[in-house]
């Protein structure tokens, strides 16, 4: 399976990497995008901005790594992963996963798959930054992981 | 003989640093850690044995006790928090 996986501080072009990726997918009949943006939080003090870091080698490698898993389970012909680091403000697109499969359960199972994994398992840590100029570093959630262990009936 | 340690997330605001070169003559990276926490409360506490962090060593992800060879580096790496 072709696989692409970038890390950056960059915005991304969903477009752009649609059509990238179509040039590697063969005759694959299903091509699904998931595309996640920073979402303002409902607390008391407004985040001004989420800053997103990674190891860099190492993250990137996790992902490859999690794609190879969802490869194994589903026939994939291609997937792509961008995830940003940095400060994102609310609303701006933080990751796109983009698979494609020969059929669409398999296309729509595998994105959902690395998703939950990114949010999981990729050595990513994600600090809180307040309008207040107060930050806090999140803590991991017990969703997110009751999301994962799902996949491992 | 040296190792380079990169802190990650909470841990860079919690030991004040996101890398150092410390002087290292070979040893597991449960004697890396045994070494750390003997810095202060802060370490002891952030390093704990049972607190959840991982190691990566020379780019891995490891687990349990492993060796670290001299000139590596060693990434000390808090819960992930996902994107």
């Amino acid at each position: 399976m072709y696989c692409d996986v970038t890390v950056q501080t960059a915005a991304f072009d969903l477009g752009a990497e649609e059509l990238a990726l179509r040039a590697h997918a063969g005759d694959a009949g299903a091509l699904v995008a998931f595309q996640g943006m920073v979402r303002a939080h409902d607390e008391a003090t407004p985040l001004a901005a989420l800053f997103l870091e990674h190891y860099p080698g190492v993250t990137e490698a996790e992902i490859r790594r999690i794609a190879g898993q969802a490869a194994a389970r589903w026939p994939l012909s291609a997937c792509r992963v961008i995830h940003r680091v940095g400060a994102l403000v609310p609303g701006e697109p933080i990751v796109l996963v983009l698979i494609a499969a020969g059929h669409r359960v398999g296309a729509f199972a595998a994105a959902e798959y690395l998703m939950d994994y990114l949010k999981t398992q990729a050595p990513f840590w994600k600090r809180e930054d307040f309008v207040d100029g107060s930050s806090r570093w999140v803590e991991a959630k017990a969703s997110d992981d009751a999301a994962c262990e799902r996949w491992h009936d | 003989m040296s190792i380079t340690l990169l802190y990650f997330g909470v841990l860079k605001d919690v030991l004040g640093r996101s890398e150092e070169t410390l002087a290292w003559d070979g040893g597991s990276s449960t004697a890396l850690l045994a070494q750390l926490r003997t810095r202060g409360e802060d370490w002891a506490a952030a390093l704990a044995p049972g607190k959840v962090f991982r190691l990566v060593v020379n780019q891995q992800i490891v687990h349990g006790e492993v060796p670290v060879p001299d000139g590596a580096e060693v990434g000390i790496l808090p819960p992930v928090t996902g994107g």
